[in-house]
């Protein structure tokens, strides 16, 4: 297997920065995304959301709505059957309400009509009967044992008694002897955050178009950041085998992790099957927010002690994550990754999940950890201000590296934390002067990564041309990546490959596009689909040559003879190959398919300048700085974009993004207007450094990089926003209202 | 739905008076195609004024300047003579939205959605705006400062369109200046604004003043007490921190997502003071 690893070498292709296949498409319009498939029939969809945060549906009566003229079918709940595993339920659920709503925007009826302006008038004519129920959508009001129960029947065993019936899991993770560590402190601080949920805000909005023939086949177009996962949870939701079901992904306008499950396309299916002819959904922002996945709101309570030249001698976490009104796992990986850049004798995490009256969370870039590590690097931070110790020498002499044993369990490789903190140390942002009501705030982050099941096939065109067929929808730029690795293993130029994502009837199972996967799992597939395929061209050479296959190799896109025995012939060329291959035994492709190991973790460090309007609270980001390890760079320009795009997401959920709940327990901001993500002119440059330290479990040394940079700019903002007002911050986002009113509070203490 | 596109006032006027439903003028759309789209309204009839001889047309008449009601946004920043005199007013509307809604958007349906957080209204009250009104009765002139009537509301009558805004003449050392408070940079909603017209004598004293608070009260607010605080004065550090403390005692905000009671009263006040630092600069006064 030593053929897996990673071995330096000279890159010829992969590192160049070049034009994105899909480039032209998108800036021309031309770009397939999910509204823009259509097909002869075709209705359209609509779908009827709860006003009530909970509500038991008494009756839905639809005889009206059925008598208008277009309106060809209607489903409820009662149209989905049984399912056996939990987590389908729980999204069979999520899509279309049973017995109950459980927030604010879930959906409990959908219509097809022959128009879209058929099908909005046909839902003011569904009624619906509800019994409203207590509700509750704050995390601390849903842990009280006096509390409304969103769904009974949900605690795991895990949880300690005595909790409210809302609290459905505990985890816990950890080593070594706290009381000691403790007290082996000169100073300890204990402290207490809470961060909002946020959206992850994909410019399109969730659409799709759903075709189910009468004998039970059917297609399915959608935008997703997994085609498979559609295919199998679909699939699972309407009783039918995976084969009947055909699904292409179409070009995406953002996920983040909010397109890895399904919201519409079961719903569009059901009215597809029961009106016998197309539907197509297409989601409005409002029935974005209000009803697709935002992130988890926490509340946590973080304790760290540390000696006064800066050695943490103890740490503590304890998480309260609320991912809605369904169980979530989130809260394992936010414990999992809250202290994961620090080498630590005694650490403790514990998490436990709420359900409150929210959508259902799903998956938003590094789902877990932002809001864990902010409250860690956070206290971090006030330590280093409370000893007057620089605070990137204080994480330098805390920093895991290879030998430590995480505080998740794991005993870390060869990783790059130590190499970011000292490049963060050597730029000269960290030595540039500040103003008056200036600050500058550092926070270190990480990310796991992940591989996972991946199938890729690569043909050999008769032209001397390659088509690389994978299955993962490009959310970074990973055509192009995928693209640069096979014309660097193959030896030819880069315009000489295209990369397609296919359909999931058209190549093997793919995981979904996340955890930071496509580029380490499918490259790492693709090279070795590509030497697959070598291997069948040095056999094709040999046979023209009359030569032994194992007498020849690959050599700059060129069959060769290994060596002065095997004989004298100039180099066969991959265009020659395939321009023969009809005659020396037909089309020549290669093709891997791994449950992909090896991803290996991620460090970031980032610098963030801000200045601080102390009449308004408005705060002003003067300048950032990302320090990441990347392992190599495949396209230098996607992973700076990845880099830029996850400091502007986390400096928006660190700022302004909010879910905001009335007492009613309805979304008060349903719309880009006051759900705030930043504009361009809120950002200065985000500043790019990529450390190429090579990941040992890829052969080109490829480690995953789109998630780790959304992790440190909730804490590099918070920090900085403390330093330049003199008040710890402990509460996201830091909306001028919140910042000016902690300024306002401490300067009546001070004078006091 | 009708759609109509009259080529006079007249028969714009006739129109409205005729539709018993509820209908709606459409200039630039930005507030009316976006309300549409969400479903908000639903009008039966929809005049559009943008064929109307002259409404697209700034033009010079004593001295001052006459607005068209659907002169775009973005030909107000790019009238040189206007931008001088009136460089509060102009930055006001250039505020609004994207450059794409600059080249649609009116002052006149700034004023006319009725939002407490209008940017251009706090500055046309502060300059004294005057709307011309043409409707069932024939042809009125009325002061910006009446029109608005709360979230959503006007006093204009059925029937009523306001063709156009009458921006009077400006005396030497005068100057006037808008801000406003929005958590982003741009694409966004005022919290609290401020607005301040000021005309200076030859030793830098203020002899008139004007102060119009915006999305702090259900309309627009001319801060009186504030404008009289002003007066007499040089704008000294002192006097702006008084001025800022009579606005916010008569600010009546309300607490919602986008601000609270308490912030919004203590922004405006902060706002009102750098919008009159501004405006003193401009009328080339002291601060």
């Amino acid at each position: 297997m030593s053929f897996d690893e990673y071995h330096r070498r000279e890159f010829r292709q992969v590192g160049r920065r070049v034009p994105r296949p899909d480039g032209v498409d998108k800036v021309t319009g031309r770009a397939l995304y999910g509204a823009d498939m259509t097909a002869p029939g075709m209705l359209w969809g609509a779908i009827l959301r709860s006003p009530h945060a909970h509500a038991r549906i008494r009756s839905i009566d639809v005889s009206e709505a059925l008598k208008l003229d277009g309106v060809k079918a209607i489903v409820t709940g009662a149209d989905f059957g049984e399912v056996e595993d939990e987590s389908i339920r729980d999204i069979r659920d999520n899509c279309m309400a049973r017995d109950k709503v459980l927030y604010d925007g879930h959906a409990v009826a959908a219509l097809a009509a022959s128009d879209p302006r058929v099908a909005r008038k046909a839902l003011k004519l569904i009624r619906v009967e509800y019994e409203v129920l207590p509700h509750v959508t704050e995390l601390e009001d849903a842990m009280k044992p006096d509390a409304p129960v969103v769904q009974e029947g949900r605690v795991q065993e895990t949880v300690p008694p005595g909790m409210s019936a809302n609290v459905t899991s505990y985890c816990e993770f950890g080593h070594g002897d706290l009381e000691a560590g403790f007290a082996a402190a000169d100073h300890i601080v204990e402290r207490e955050f809470r961060t909002a949920a946020t959206h992850q805000g994909y410019i399109e909005p969730h659409a799709c178009l759903a075709a189910v023939t009468a004998d039970g086949k059917a297609d399915l177009w959608c935008c997703t950041q997994g085609q498979y996962m559609v295919r199998s949870v679909c699939a699972a939701i309407m009783g039918m085998e995976a084969s009947q079901l055909r699904v292409t992904a179409s070009e995406i306008g953002g996920g983040f992790g909010g397109k890895t499950t399904v919201f519409i396309e079961p719903v569009a299916l059901m009215l597809s099957k029961k009106a016998g002819r197309p539907v197509k959904i297409v989601m409005s922002r409002e029935e974005v927010f209000r009803a697709t996945g935002p992130t988890v709101h926490s509340r946590s309570r973080i304790r760290i002690g540390m000696t006064r030249d800066g050695r943490i001698t103890a740490a503590e976490a304890r998480l309260y994550y609320s991912g809605g009104a369904f169980p979530c796992g989130t809260v394992e990986m936010g414990a999992q990754a809250a202290f994961a850049c620090y080498d630590l004798q005694a650490v403790r995490s514990q998490g436990w999940n709420v359900l409150t009256n929210r959508p259902k969370e799903a998956a938003y870039r590094a789902p877990g950890a932002p809001v864990a590590i902010y409250a860690v690097e956070s206290v971090v931070d006030e330590l280093c201000q409370h000893f007057g110790l620089d605070p990137l020498e204080v994480r330098l002499k805390n920093a895991a590296r290879k030998g430590t044993k995480s505080s998740y369990g794991p005993t870390f490789p060869d990783i790059g934390l130590v190499a970011t903190l000292e490049a963060a140390k050597a730029h000269p942002h960290y030595a540039a002067p500040l103003g008056p009501n200036q600050g500058r705030g550092i926070s270190c982050g990480f990310w796991f990564n992940f591989g996972g099941n991946t199938c890729v096939t690569l043909n050999i065109n008769p032209d001397g041309t390659v088509s690389v067929t994978e299955g993962n929808p490009d959310i970074g730029g990973s055509r192009a990546s995928i693209s640069l690795m096979a014309a660097e293993e193959l030896g030819i130029p880069y315009d000489r490959v295209r990369t397609i994502v296919a359909d999931t009837a058209s190549l093997g199972y793919n995981d979904v596009t996340d955890g930071s996967r496509v580029t380490f799992a499918v490259g790492l597939a693709t090279i070795k689909a590509a030497r697959a395929a070598i291997r069948v061209m040095c056999e094709r050479a040999a046979r023209i040559w009359g030569i032994d296959p194992e007498a020849v190799e690959w050599k700059d896109g060129a069959a060769v003879p290994a060596g002065p025995n095997a004989g004298k012939f100039p180099p066969m060329t991959l265009a020659e190959i395939a321009a023969n291959s009809f005659r020396t035994g037909g089309p020549i492709a290669g093709h891997h398919e791994v449950n992909a190991d090896g991803a290996g973790v991620s460090f970031g460090v980032h610098i963030c300048d801000v200045e601080v309007d102390p009449e308004t609270g408005a705060t002003r980001v003067l300048r950032y700085t990302v320090f990441q390890d990347a392992g190599k760079a495949v396209h230098p320009d996607y992973v700076e974009g990845q880099m830029q795009g996850g400091a502007a997401q986390g400096i928006g959920w660190a700022l302004n993004e909010e879910y905001i709940y009335g007492a009613d327990g309805r979304l008060q901001n349903p719309g880009f207007l006051d759900y705030r993500v930043p504009v361009a002119s809120d950002l200065p440059p985000i500043e790019p450094v990529i450390l190429e330290i090579p990941n040992p479990g890829h052969p080109y040394g490829v480690r995953g990089v789109g998630e780790t940079g959304i992790v440190p700019p909730l804490a590099a903002v918070s920090n900085a926003v403390s330093r330049a007002t003199g008040v710890r911050m402990t509460e996201l986002p830091l909306s001028p209202p919140r910042v000016l009113a902690a300024i306002r509070r401490s300067r009546a203490t001070d004078g006091a | 739905m009708r759609y109509l596109a009259p080529r006079t006032a007249d028969d714009a006027v006739a129109a409205l008076l005729a539709e018993k439903g509820p209908t709606r003028i459409l200039a630039g759309g930005t507030d009316v195609l976006v309300q549409m789209r969400s479903g908000a309204v639903e009008p039966d009839l929809i005049v559009d004024i943008k064929r109307i001889p002259g409404l697209d047309r700034i033009t010079r008449e004593d001295g001052g300047w006459r607005i068209g009601a659907a002169v775009p946004n973005a030909a107000l920043g790019e009238d040189r003579d206007l931008r001088a005199s009136w460089a509060g007013v102009v930055e006001a509307a250039n505020l609004i939205g994207s450059t794409q809604v600059q080249g649609r958007a009116t002052m006149v349906g700034n004023l006319c959605n009725g939002s407490p957080a209008a940017d251009s209204v706090p500055a046309l009250v502060a300059a004294e705006a005057v709307a011309r009104i043409h409707g069932p009765d024939g042809t009125r002139d009325c002061p910006v400062a009446e029109i608005p009537a709360g979230p959503g509301k006007t006093t204009l009558k059925k029937g009523e369109i306001v063709t156009s805004l009458f921006l009077p003449a400006r005396p030497r050392r005068s100057g006037d200046a808008y801000l406003r408070f929005i958590p982003r940079t741009e694409m966004d909603i005022a919290v609290a604004s401020a607005a301040v017209s000021v005309e200076l004598d030859a030793h830098g004293r203020i002899v008139r003043a004007r102060v119009a608070l915006g999305a702090v009260a259900p309309t627009v607010l001319v801060a009186e007490e504030a404008a009289a605080i002003l007066t007499g004065t040089q704008g000294e550090d002192d006097v702006l921190e008084r001025m800022a403390e009579a606005c916010r005692a008569i600010c009546r905000p309300i607490d919602d997502k986008r601000g609270t009671v308490e912030f919004r009263r203590s922004v405006a006040g902060t706002l009102a003071k750098r919008a009159a630092r501004i405006a003193l600069q401009r009328a080339g006064g002291q601060s």
